[in-house]
């Protein structure tokens, strides 16, 4: 069981919170000018790397704020340095 | 999160028809009563229905907060804390969220002070009283009783009296409100997750029935 520290309450059991895949993907400024690969890309592909990714968790059984943090993807050790940007939505 | 809808003008609360409500324990509190025990390992469930909530949404620090917190005679909390006593308590949900609880009845009003200190800003007043009911879990043996059933750190060094969380208690989102040192606890748990809840709690209580 991982234990996930969440920006506003603290650390908490992974059992209370869901993830939301890669953090940063932003919406095309124009999503009229994209043809259907580009649009395909935007919609489904995601990055897989292995070590340091930027991810979206969301405290569901808590404070239910989204946020995000750095996980290291071959040992699942969380950075506390988390990525602010994305706070506020 | 930043909160922009404006304030709504008020509108008349329709009346309670209190003769006719029923709580969502009230067919338990016999057994409750049956399977609560006092002594140096007791511990007693019982249920406190239609406590007035509400849910404050106030953007943190502004001008809203501090005439919200002046209308209501309370600071607002800090995180993970309930500022108040039990009869008239805001508790800490969220950076711009908050939970105003007291006792059945206050709702309307407690709606009133606060929408007027929030004319003109931005934030919200909802009467949730009917979301949740609220159980109170006292006695030398609550502590343990939660453990079972809860992940957070119990222990007085890490939560105890005017702490809030909104946690897990089994499978069931709950918002655990520690009272005073005894101790005691609120779990205020949504109304058709209650009878679920009681029954975890009641197997969770089953070792301390002997003594
Ligand atoms: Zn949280």
């Amino acid at each position: 069981m991982l234990l996930v520290r969440c920006p506003w309450c603290g650390d908490r059991d992974e059992a209370e919170f869901r993830y939301g895949g890669q953090a940063d993907v932003d919406y095309p400024a124009d999503p009229h000018q994209l043809d259907d690969a580009a649009w395909g890309e935007y919609l489904f592909v995601r990055a897989n790397p292995l070590g340091s990714f930027n991810e979206r968790w969301v405290h569901t059984a808590g404070c239910r704020r989204w946020f995000s943090l750095v996980r290291d993807t071959a040992t699942n050790e969380m950075s506390p340095d988390i990525p602010r940007r994305r706070e506020s939505r | 999160m930043t909160v922009l809808n404006k304030v709504e003008s008020e509108t008349a609360a329709p009346e309670t028809a209190t003769a006719a409500r029923h709580s969502p324990l009230e067919h338990r509190a016999a057994e409750l009563e049956r399977r609560s025990t006092s002594g140096a390992r007791g511990v007693r469930l019982h249920e406190e229905p239609f406590l007035s909530q509400i849910n404050l949404r106030t953007p943190p620090g502004g001008v809203e907060s501090s005439a919200v917190s002046d209308s209501l005679g309370l600071p607002l909390p800090t995180v993970n804390r309930v500022s108040g006593d039990e009869h008239h308590a805001v508790l800490w949900l969220g950076p711009d969220e908050s939970l105003i609880v007291a006792p059945d009845g206050r709702a309307e009003h407690l709606l009133r002070t606060v929408r007027d200190a929030q004319r003109g800003g931005s934030g919200s007043a909802v009467d949730v009283s009917a979301n949740r009911t609220t159980l109170r879990l006292s006695g030398p043996a609550a502590r343990e009783v939660l453990e079972k059933l809860c992940s957070l750190d119990l222990h007085p060094r890490s939560f105890g009296p005017g702490d809030c969380a909104q946690t897990l208690l089994g499978r069931v989102i709950v918002v655990l409100w520690q009272l005073d040192r005894e101790p005691g606890y609120r779990i205020m748990v949504r109304c058709s997750f209650a009878d679920y809840l009681v029954d975890l709690l009641l197997d969770a209580m089953a070792e301390f029935l002997d003594g």
